[in-house]
Formats: C-alpha cells, structure tokens, sequence
C-alpha cells in the first residue's frame, strides 16, 4: 500500500508531456508570431549574408574559355589567360574582357550583384556617387564602390562582429559572475571591487588610443570590446548563483559528494541561464551598433572594409546623395529591429509568471 | 437569519473552473471552518466573496445581512465602490503570512491608524490612539512602543497580532481568516487562536476559518465545510463531522493523523551509526557599529550537543523556528563546520572533499520542500542517478539504468504509472511524488543513516500519511537509521524512537519518546505537546 501514489493529488502528470523547461520555453516562444518570424528572417539574411562571395562579386563564379574551364573566384588569372595584353590580374568588368569571355562560344557564370565590396568600377558611366541604376541597384558611395555589395559584406562583418562579442562577453560574464556567486565572501568582495575599478576605466578614450598606437583591424577591435563587454551580464549571473546555490538540491548535491565544479556546472548553470538567454538579442544589437558607432566616428575597422558605420558617415558627408544614407538607415534598422522582437519573444518565454495553456 | 448566505458560487479562471457551485452560510457569531488540502478552492472561495480573486468569473450569490436591520445585499453583484465600503469595516481579512502582508515601509501603528482613519472618520491623532488601544487589545506587550516599529522589528506572533489589530479596528461583523496560524510556531498557534477566540466573543463577530489543520478546527470552530477539488462535499457541526463523517474524503482527512509503524526494540548490540558530544555550531554574524567593520560576531545556532543513532532507530529532533535544529542537520551532513565530536560509523567529517567522500555515502538527506529540492532543469534519471556517478563512476549506463529505476521502485515509482518516467522532469510530478524522488536520490547510494529535515511540512495530510508510512517501511526493510528534524509532534510520535526538544540552541530534554512525549519534565516540552493534540 505504502507505494501507491496518491490518488486525489491535485496535480496529475499529463500522459506525454516530458519535455524539458528548455523545450516549453522553446514552445512559447515559437507562439509568439513576431518573434518567431524574425528570427526566420533573421536566420535567412545571415544565412544569405554568409554566402556574400556567391551573390556579389567582381569575378566570375565560373568562366568557359576555348574549352577550358576556369576558377576565378577562388584563384588569381592574368589577364593573358583570357587573351589581355597584361600579366596583372584579369578585371572582368573591363569591357575588352567580357567581350572575349562571350565570344566564340566562350560564357561565363557571374554573381547576380556584379561587383565586390572594394570592386571601383573604372568603367563607370556616372559620375560618384552615382544614384540607383540598372548598373548599380542601389547606386555607389563617393569613391564608387557598389553600395548594394558594400551593405551586404558590411551587414555580414556586423553580424559576425556582433556575434563573436555576444558569445565573448557571454563566456566572460558567465565565468565570472558564476565564480563571484558560487564563492562569494571575499572572492565575490574582491572581483566586485575589480569590475568596479575595471568599469570606471574611459571605454572611448582607450579605443581612440590603441587605435592610435595598434594597426587598427577586426580583432583588435573585439578583444578591446570584449575587455569592457562582460560585466553587465557577469552582474546577473552572480545574483543567480547566489540565489541557487542556497538551494535545497545545491545542497542535496553537496550532501552526495557532488564536487564545486560539477554542481557549478550541471546544477546551478542550467538554473541560472535565464538572464543570459534573455539578454542575448539586447547584447547583439548593442554589439552591432557599438561598431557602426565606432565605424561612425572612424575608430572601428580599417579602411577599406566594408563596414555600415563608415557608410553612415560617407551618407552625412554627402547628404544630397540619399541613396547613401537611407539604404544603410534601413539595413541597420532592420536588424535591429528584428533582433529587438526577437528579444521580447525571448523574454516573454522565459518568464516564470507566464502559465502554459 | 444568517450573516452570510452563500448559493451556488462558482468561480472560474479563463475556461477552468475551480470552485464548483458551492453552497454554505454563517450565523452571527458563529466560527464556519473551512477546511481542503492545498488546491481544493477554499482560499479562492473567501477571497471570492469580498471580490478579491483578480481575473477570475465569479457567479452565483452572497447575500450578505445589512446592518441595523438594512437590506440584505449580494456581494457578488456589487459593485467595486460599495464592495470597498464593506471590505474591512463589515468583512476583514487576515492572511496566512504576516510579514508579506504588512507593508514593509509603514510603521504597524500606521497601518492600523490607516484603516481607521478610512473607515471610521478619525482624525490622524485620534486614529494613533486607537491604533495604539487596538495593539493593547491583541495583547502586545508595550503597545506604545511597538505601534512605531516596522513590521520586520516585531518577531512573528507580534506580526500576526497587528494584523488581528488591523483587521478588528473597523469593528467587522465577519472575519475571514485564512490559515492565521499556519506560519507561526505551534506554541504560538494556541495564543493566537486563544486570542482570537476572546475578540470572537466580545464582539460577537462571525468568523469564516479557512484552514487545513484539522486540531485546530476541533478546538475552534463551531461548524465545519469540508472542501474537496472545488466541491463542498460535506457540512456540518464539529462534533457531528468529527464522530460520524459521511463523505468519504472527510473521513480520509481525520484518518490522517500520522500511525506508528515501526519496529520498536531493534538489536541494540551494532555500534551507533551517529554519534555526538559537545557538538557545537556557530555562525559567524556582523556585528553593529563601527566594530562590524573589523571583526565578526558568533551566533551559537547548537551548543553542547550531545546524542547516538543506532541501528534501524529514529532520533526525532523537535523544537521551532529559530531552535537550531535544521543547523544541527546540516552539521551531521558534513555541510557547515563544527566544533566537538560527531562520529559517523567511526570517522569523521574533515575540511577535505576527497576524505569525506566515504562518509557523504552513509550519510543521505531529504528536504523539506519538494519544489526547492529537485533542480528543474534535469531529468529522474539524472537526478536519481547523480549519487551513483559520484560514488561509482565505473558503472556503464546500462547499470547505472537499473539502478535508477530500482531505487525508484523502493520508494513506489514505476514507468507502469508514469511512462518514460526516466526521461521526466520534477515539474510533471505532485509534491508527494518529488519527495519520493528525494527519497530515491538519497536511497541509490546505500546509506545507512538519512537525515530527513521536515520531510512532510510542506505536504498535504493525506500525503504526509503517505510519505512518514513509505519511511516507515524502508526503515524496516533496509535498517535504517534516520534523524528526523520537525517541528511536528505528531510526526515524532508517529515515528521517532527517541526525542531531543531542543530551544535556542539548546537540548531542553531527551529520551524515549514514550518518556518525552507523555511525561515531559519541561514546561517548554509540556506547551509543545499540548499544543498539538
């Protein structure tokens, strides 16, 4: 008798429903429509983006020449090769090429946006910056690059930036705010004194000086980022160590022998993801429009890569040229805006408060 | 004619309803329990009256009797505006935990004078005065002073008392308390319902007690309304329900006073399991002042501590909040330094991890609550089976498997009632049912004593039935010593082999239960005892 389960108990197990709360937040989240459909179209520009070279590029995908098959995006050709008069590499938008690569039974594959993100277009009918045409979709910048591959390569290098700070300041803010809150007493005392020295540190004014003193590129720009990019989160993680690790099956875990590191690790961790999940979207759009920003003020990528904060500024330096400014308006809107839907659907779905129905 | 005529009262949130036609009325004067486990809709259906349940249809009627011969109206037809006007001044309330329901930022004088300054007219000053005259009158010593503390300066019982205090000021006609009691420790039970009781008496208020501890409605009401999955299923006086139940739920609930079963005079030739003297556990604490700034106080949670655990026998560790029992828990799991001697079956707890490891094996726990003890985010299987990949991390999976689903069967879990049981998470299983998983995660590794930290406070009575006879049986089975820590004398009776009382800190009186419980040499130990039965 003693083994019977109670029958009267007010809360019976529904016949097939274990899924883990991971799954049910998953589940709620994809009910909300909004969010659900940016993350979709999230996925596909970044998908999309990742194969930039496929869509937009200065050479052909593949090139039939008497009878022989070429590569150029993948490897250099001089110009010879194609019957040009040079040993430089081939510039396949120059007419005298093209026309050799269309006769005599000769064809070539290009990408449906014909030119890279630095590709200057030496045989421009317009002069620069040109406005939208059938050559250039949605027209040049000021030293004639195509704006539509220069938005497309500059929305991958911000998504791939934004993400690498995400996943950085996540790693970063997780570690250390998990340390904090496990231990707390004097480590906790101690590291809280840290961040607070390390965040009164003049972000900008770092920036501007290893800007000065480094070559400037992608990576330097991260790390710098990445040092001042943590402790935001590490500050929640550490209040929900704290709170889980007074309870009972913390300490049920202790009582078997569990070691630190372990119910750090399988108990607490899993517990404490909320905040990190929740904030994700917030962190990536802040991430984003902390290098167009710096890219803005001429402190971010070198030059020379496309980046949308240095679009911004070439669009206030010609503001006639609106072609400019409101293409690059847009993409960053956009993703913003769907990575802040995103963000809501997120936290609706990890709400405790909110009940299945 | 009756104060209050509920009729066919249902409440409903979005398409769920939860209160399923209920039908019942108070005479003045008269003290109505109404009594359910946790989930029968008897909280929904006071609050319900006063309009108090927020997104929540409410139907059916409330004919509360008018004052001074005035016209009887319908509660539930009325509207929010002269609801206000009866809430509090013709209906108080007064809720189960005292220090969520005061606001913490106004002193209890405040709180007090506020609700008589709305309701009956006074004056800030004149409001003050009552206050301070309501205080005195729930029996709080030094009402003067204690009228401009905060609630968090007064100690539990002071708490529940301003509530009394501020629910009484507007001279109600009918009172609703739900579970006034339930928060405080026994000893204070009595004074509370005492107190209570005389206030019932001299104002010849109506009272609507909601509750689910039995004892109390035997000793209190005058008429009963036993609730069950939001339907009344049985009214009637106390003695009636009490003597002759009719419904076989009401019956259910009075047979679920906790039995003794367990064997009575194990072998006693084994070497104690558990063994302590002059075992003492202090915390350190931050002193006040200037001095708080370089060095730490020390808060002696258990002094002096002295007791053995054989074999197969059960220590009931008894006393309230604040006694030190559950640090003394702690203590024998090895979680919180200590000073003086603490055996376990000849070794002892070390500050390293590795060396305790063999010890942590013997030694087991369950918690209390079911909801805080089992990590959300994990599976049965892995929670069961944590034990197992600490203390035998060679065993392949396919036996660690095995294991699991044996350890879940001795404590009355099997995927013929759960399918894909493994595979499950906490949030799908009952609190009973998380507290045989408990059970089962301290039980894979094999210990030999289990510390249970009041191991059924947070459950229904039927199921805490349940829980104290599956202890009762793998004690049996497997020789099992257990420490049991409550505040619950009916558990220790039902259970311990031997008793310590302990009070601050202190053990007041140990030995056989038999001898504690029915001869108790301290007062302390007497108000216990008496406050339970």
């Amino acid at each position: 008798m003693s083994g019977s389960i109670p029958a009267s108990s007010s809360i019976e197990p529904v016949a097939a429903a274990h899924v883990s709360p991971g799954r049910r937040a998953w589940r709620r989240f994809r009910r909300n429509k909004l969010g659900f459909r940016s993350l979709v179209v999230f996925s596909v520009l970044v998908v999309l983006s990742l194969f930039s070279e496929v869509l937009s590029n200065d050479r052909p995908l593949l090139v039939h020449f008497n009878g022989e098959f070429y590569f150029p995006m993948v490897r250099d050709y001089p110009e010879k090769v194609f019957g040009g008069d040079f040993e430089t590499a081939t510039d396949y938008l120059d007419p005298y090429i093209r026309e050799k690569l269309t006769r005599n039974g000769n064809w070539s594959i290009f990408a449906p946006n014909p030119y890279g993100p630095n590709t200057l277009n030496y045989f421009a009918t317009q002069p620069n910056p040109a406005p939208p045409s059938a050559d250039n979709l949605l027209g040049t910048d000021e030293r004639g690059r195509d704006l539509l591959a220069q938005l497309l390569y500059g929305f991958r290098l911000n998504v791939l930036f934004g993400m690498a700070l995400t996943v950085i300041g996540i790693v970063m803010g997780v570690l250390a705010g998990a340390i904090q809150g496990f231990f707390g007493g004097r480590t906790d005392l101690a590291f809280q004194r840290l961040i607070e020295i390390w965040s009164s540190m003049p972000e900008l004014y770092l920036l501007i000086i290893f800007s000065a003193v480094f070559a400037p590129s992608v990576s330097l720009l991260i790390v710098l980022l990445s040092l001042f990019g943590w402790m935001g989160l590490s500050d929640y993680v550490r209040a929900e160590f704290f709170r889980n690790r007074q309870m009972d099956y913390v300490r049920a875990a202790r009582a078997l022998g569990v070691g630190n590191g372990r119910i750090m690790w399988r108990h607490i961790l899993p517990n404490s993801m909320t905040p990190v999940v929740t904030f994700l979207p917030f962190r990536m759009s802040a991430a984003i429009l902390a290098l167009t920003s710096l890219d803005f003020l001429g402190l971010g990528v070198p030059p020379g890569t496309p980046s949308l904060g240095e679009l911004l500024s070439q669009g206030k330096n010609n503001i006639d040229a609106w072609w400019i400014s409101i293409s690059t308006f847009a993409v960053l809107v956009i993703t913003l805006l769907l990575l802040t839907f995103m963000g809501d659907a997120l936290r609706d779905a990890l709400d405790p408060r909110k009940v299945d129905q | 004619m009756n104060l209050i005529d509920v009729h066919d009262l249902r409440v409903s949130f979005g398409d769920k309803e939860v209160v399923h036609g209920v039908d019942f009325s108070v005479a003045p004067g008269e003290k109505l329990a109404l009594v359910g486990e946790s989930g029968s809709g008897k909280t929904v259906t006071a609050l319900s009256l006063l309009g108090l349940v927020p997104n929540a249809k409410v139907s059916g009627s409330a004919m509360f009797a008018g004052a001074g011969g005035e016209q009887a109206r319908d509660l539930l037809a009325l509207p929010e505006r002269e609801l206000l006007a009866i809430r509090g001044r013709d209906i108080a309330m007064i809720f189960q935990e005292p220090m969520t329901a005061l606001n913490p930022l106004y002193t209890v004088g405040d709180q007090v004078a506020e609700v008589l300054q709305l309701k009956e007219g006074l004056t800030a000053r004149e409001a003050w005065g009552a206050a301070v005259e309501a205080l005195r009158a729930t029996g709080i010593p030094d009402p003067e002073r204690r009228a401009s503390a905060f609630p968090h300066q007064l100690s539990g019982g002071q708490r529940q008392r301003a509530m009394i205090a501020m629910a009484l000021s507007g001279r109600p006609r009918l009172l609703l308390a739900d579970e006034p009691t339930t928060a405080l420790d026994v000893t204070l039970r009595t004074q509370i319902l005492d107190l209570l009781g005389e206030i019932q008496q001299h104002n010849g208020m109506a009272m609507l007690l909601i509750t689910h501890d039995l004892n109390l409605v035997r000793k209190f009401a005058d008429r009963v309304a036993v609730m069950e999955n939001g339907y009344l299923v049985e009214q009637g006086t106390v003695e009636a329900i009490f003597s002759n139940p009719q419904h076989a739920y009401t019956r259910k609930l009075i047979d679920s006073r906790p039995e003794r079963d367990v064997v009575e005079e194990p072998a006693a030739t084994e070497p104690p399991v558990m063994q302590a003297s002059g075992l003492q556990v202090s915390y350190p604490v931050n002193l006040p002042g200037f001095a708080g700034w370089f060095k730490k106080g020390e808060f002696v949670a258990v002094k002096e501590a002295g007791f053995s655990i054989a074999p197969g026998r059960t220590l009931g560790v008894v006393g309230e909040s604040g006694s030190g029992k559950s640090t003394l828990a702690l203590a024998a799991l090895g979680l919180i330094p200590h000073r003086g001697e603490l055996d376990v079956v000849g070794s002892r707890w070390g500050p390293d991890a590795a060396g305790n490891r063999a010890i942590r094996r013997v030694v087991q726990v369950v918690f209390q609550d079911p909801f805080s003890s089992l990590s959300p985010r994990m599976t049965v299987e892995e929670i069961v089976g944590e034990g197992l990949l600490v203390h035998e991390p060679e065993l392949p999976l396919q036996a660690r498997r095995e294991r699991v689903v044996q350890a879940l069967r001795d404590v009355g879990l099997h995927e013929g009632q759960f399918p894909g049981l493994l595979q499950r998470y906490p949030h799908e299983f009952s609190g009973g049912q998380r507290q045989r998983l408990s059970i089962a995660r301290a039980l894979i590794v094999g210990p030999k004593l289990l510390v249970l930290d009041e191991p059924t406070s947070a459950l229904d009575v039927t199921i805490q039935k349940q829980v104290l006879k599956l202890l009762q049986r793998l004690q049996r089975e497997k020789n099992l010593s257990y420490l049991l820590i409550t505040h619950d004398v009916d558990v220790i009776r039902a259970m311990a082999h031997d008793v310590m009382v302990m009070k601050d800190g202190d053990i007041l009186e140990a030995g056989p239960v038999a001898q504690v419980l029915d001869a108790p040499r301290e007062d302390y130990t007497r108000t216990l005892v008496a406050a339970a039965s």
